[in-house]
């Protein structure tokens, strides 16, 4: 592979947003029959860069070649024929149309004119296949199936393009661990192919796995090319944050508080085929974890406990008395307290085109108004204490919530929910996709919060953060609680062989050996 | 889930809308002093085709999540222009009809630059295009009145063979001819996907302004052709203000009953044309069963209500709450 003639080159390519430089004289060069992996922290350019690669930005000055020519992309459909795809972090899936209507959507088979449906599906069943995700039906519509598949379908998409080049933002973030490695087994073998791959990844052990050369962005600028493999993950990180790296998680306490009334509590809860007799509890001062692999019901038992669900049998209690929950409005008064911060910021959490002030004071709108107004000087108080609390990095209180990156749009979510000191905390994956210094900060909030005695239920697809962040971990499968994992217990190949439901006093189970 | 299952799922809201029409339809002619007759049919299909043209024009746009305010005017529109054209020797009728659809296909045009390229929002486009295209109307028959080539106007109003309504197979072709390969085409495609989410289209390299172009030009001759109809029943034209109002707040509604989603994306122009037939087989039920005609619009708005109900009905099966919003 050395010395051959990249692929792909990026010269000196720089792109402003209004006063904010997003790149500064980038650098790249893609070979190949290569996997190069692209890492840095939110805001370091990583998506800017795939984003001009893919004709969906246009640089302010640089060139790029394609075989050694130049190239310009006017739209994402100029970067495909040319070879470039792109599987962007936000799904491009369009929800109304079935999965094979998806996967061929930027050039149907036609026939006399219209398009050939029958052609359509085997197009969309081979690519399917190729991605090895068969158990999707093509005829399904995208809106009905659950994220982890939409993922595959996008990822079939692109490989239904027949692409030179593939970028893959975060592409497996919302992935099962079974996914990753059916996924991982496809980019290798599109590696041997002759393709060029760019991967883009905060999980340092997906890079460690797939990466032929890795390349590490700051402020814009690419800081560092090197082999893969021949630098430690601490170096790495340290290149990525510019900073001294030292524990990512906060320390936790000796002991797990015992003997008192669990704050929050389930007896035998079950709904529709999501949730199988669970019964679990979360003590003031806990933080208490969900695994599992992403999809085995997680996300209905933190809806379920903010009332979200209709039809639920079994028991909530709060403060060890027997409680219906029949809203969200209702999960987060008084006597309850209870907060979720979802998974989807983009749609669950804030309204983009509203202001970093007004998300923030919507969950506490009742409790800064008096008689219907809204009292402004509390609001700014609370406002104020909230964004130096997060450390919330915006330009102003009065622009849209959209404009802030994804790091800190999460920082809103938590602090529009901190703003009325919930006793309870539901957590739904609330790293995901967003950058290393931010995760940090976020860890070192649960503590905070746990600390001042808040009881913590914390869902997340990063064994990493489930290992590093809680006292206690309940691992789900098929909706039920598989096991229970306490202290010194909580260890990656416990975790892992229980989410795929093995016994785990086997030998090691990687991911590779999932089903 | 086996493929078939998928397809029901698919065309829910046009057998909904089927379903709704034949239930409505069989009371009313059972109903009728004259039974289910080929005369009853007729008349029925002619005063029904009319809607379904321009509750397909709606289709079209209301897929690529837009609306169009100004359809019925474009319907009142080409039957003032028809009243002028249409007449004449078989070759002077020919060239009227063409030039009547070319009129209707350039409102319709007119319409997707404007909502496309100068990214105005539809309903204030739309509103506006349409006051132009009624002052046009308007200016063309100050009175009702003009004529019409008799001749076309029997045959396509008539029956073929004596029992099927001309009209309905004149929808028929239509849909044939228009609607299927307009769904089946990149640019329909490209029209559903810019109604269902715009950026993943967009992202996906769709032609998203060609899509939305062709529905919004297809709309506008959907809706001449409609108004080539109301010419060939009346035998004139007639700027009529109230008439064009209702007609585009009708096909709004024909188009709900039939399933199609006014936040883009989802359902058929043949749905919205059970959707039409049903809407207009409302009235006539008032009109069998010897309503107080005073009553009319009050029942019409009731049974219309409960109709569009029907399709609500699986937010009661919903066991997660998020789901009442998607």
């Amino acid at each position: 592979m050395d010395g051959a003639v990249p692929l792909f080159q990026m010269e000196g390519i720089s792109k402003r947003y209004g006063g904010v430089r997003a790149l500064e004289k980038a650098e790249l060069s893609v070979i190949s029959g290569s996997i190069h992996a692209v890492l840095g922290e939110n805001g370091a350019g990583k998506s800017t860069l795939i984003k001009v690669m893919a004709g969906v930005v246009a640089p302010d000055e640089g060139r790029m070649m394609l075989d050694g020519r130049d190239v310009t992309f006017a739209s994402p459909g100029a970067a495909n024929k040319a070879g470039i795809v792109c599987i962007f972090q936000e799904l491009s899936l369009i929800p109304e149309l079935s999965v094979a209507d998806n996967i061929v959507i930027s050039d149907p088979p036609k026939r006399f004119g219209m398009i050939d449906r029958g052609a359509q599906r085997r197009i969309a069943e081979e690519a399917l296949a190729r991605a090895g995700a068969s158990d999707i039906h093509p005829l399904a519509l995208v809106k009905d199936l659950p994220l982890s598949r939409r993922q595959m379908v996008e990822i079939a998409k692109a490989l239904a393009r027949k692409p030179r080049i593939l970028i893959l933002d975060e592409a497996t973030s919302a992935l099962t661990a079974a996914d990753v490695s059916k996924i991982f087994g496809v980019l290798k073998r599109l590696r041997s192919e002759g393709l060029a791959l760019l991967y883009i990844s905060h999980r340092m052990n997906e890079i460690a796995e797939l990466a032929d050369q890795c390349t590490v962005f700051r402020n814009g600028r690419n800081v560092a090319s090197y082999k893969a493999g021949s630098k430690s993950d601490n170096e790495v990180v340290e290149l990525m944050i510019g900073r001294e790296y030292s524990h990512i998680f906060p320390p936790k306490p000796a002991a797990a508080p015992a003997g008192t009334v669990p704050v929050l509590e389930a007896r035998k809860l079950s709904w529709a085929d999501r949730l199988d007799n669970i019964s679990l509890t979360v003590r003031a001062g806990e933080v208490v974890g969900l695994g599992g692999l992403d999809g085995q019901g997680q996300r209905e038992l933190l809806l379920a406990f903010f009332g979200v669900l209709r039809g639920l049998s079994g028991e909530v209690l709060i403060d060890g008395k027997p409680v219906a929950i029949g809203s969200p409005a209702k999960a987060r008064q008084d006597g309850i307290g209870m907060a979720l911060i979802p998974e989807d910021r983009k749609t669950e959490g804030l309204m983009l085109p509203m202001t970093v002030r007004e998300n923030l004071s919507f969950a506490a709108l009742d409790r800064l108004s008096k008689g219907g107004i809204i009292d402004r000087a509390a609001e700014q108080r609370l406002i104020d204490d909230m964004v130096g609390l997060l450390a919330i990095k915006t330009a102003g209180l009065d622009i849209p919530v959209g404009a802030l990156s994804g790091g800190n749009q999460q920082k809103v979510v938590i602090a529009k929910w901190l703003m009325r000191q919930p006793r309870i905390i539901l957590l739904n994956d609330p790293t995901r996709g967003i950058d290393v210094g931010t995760k940090q900060e976020i860890y070192q909030l649960m503590r905070k919060l746990a600390e001042a005695g808040a009881a913590i239920l914390f869902y997340s697809t990063d064994y990493d953060e489930l290992i590093g962040c809680c006292d206690r971990v309940l691992v789900l499968y098929d909706g039920a609680v598989k096991r229970e994992l306490v202290g010194a217990e909580i260890t990656e190949r416990a975790l892992i062989s229980s989410a795929l439901n093995i016994d785990g006093k086997e030998s090691p189970v990687g991911l590779g050996a999932s089903a | 889930m086996k493929d078939w299952r998928y397809w029901l799922a698919e065309q829910r809201g046009t057998l909904l809308a089927l379903g709704i029409f034949i239930v409505m339809f069989t009371i009313y002619t059972s109903n009728h002093p004259a039974g289910f007759t080929a005369n009853v049919v007729q008349t029925a299909a002619n005063k029904g085709v009319l809607l379904a043209f321009v509750a397909m024009a709606q289709t079209l746009v209301v897929i690529t999540a837009g609306i169009d305010l100004s359809i019925g005017m474009i319907f009142l529109l080409t039957n003032c222009l028809a009243s002028w054209l249409v007449v004449g020797t078989p070759m002077q009728t020919a060239l009227g009809l063409i030039a009547v659809l070319v009129v209707g296909l350039l409102c319709g045009a007119i319409n997707g630059a404007i909502v496309i390229y100068g990214r105005l929002q539809p309903i204030v486009a739309t509103i506006a295009t349409g006051a132009v295209y009624y002052g046009i109307g308007l200016l063309l028959r100050p009175f009702p009145g003009g004529s019409v080539n008799e001749d076309l106007a029997d045959a396509l109003t008539g029956r073929v063979f004596g029992v099927v309504p001309a009209s309905l197979v004149v929808l028929a072709a239509i849909v044939l001819v228009i609607w299927v390969p307009f769904s089946r085409s990149v640019l329909g495609r490209a029209a559903y996907a810019a109604g269902s989410s715009e950026t993943a289209a967009y992202m996906s390299g769709v032609p998203i302004r060609r899509g939305k172009f062709a529905a919004y030009t297809l709309a506008g001759l959907l809706a001449a052709i409609g108004g080539l109809f109301l010419t060939f029943f009346t035998y004139t034209g007639d700027a009529a203000y109230a008439s064009g109002n209702a007609y585009t707040l009708f096909s709004i509604a024909a188009v709900v009953l039939g399933g199609v989603s006014l936040f883009g994306g989802k359902g058929s122009a043949i749905g919205a044309i059970f959707g039409a037939l049903a809407f207009r087989t409302i009235g006539d039920l008032l009109f069998v069963f010897d309503f107080d005609p005073l009553w009319q619009p009050l029942f019409q708005g009731v049974i219309l209500l409960v109709a569009v109900s029907l399709g609500a009905f699986a937010l009661f099966r919903v066991r997660n709450r998020l789901e009442w919003f998607l």
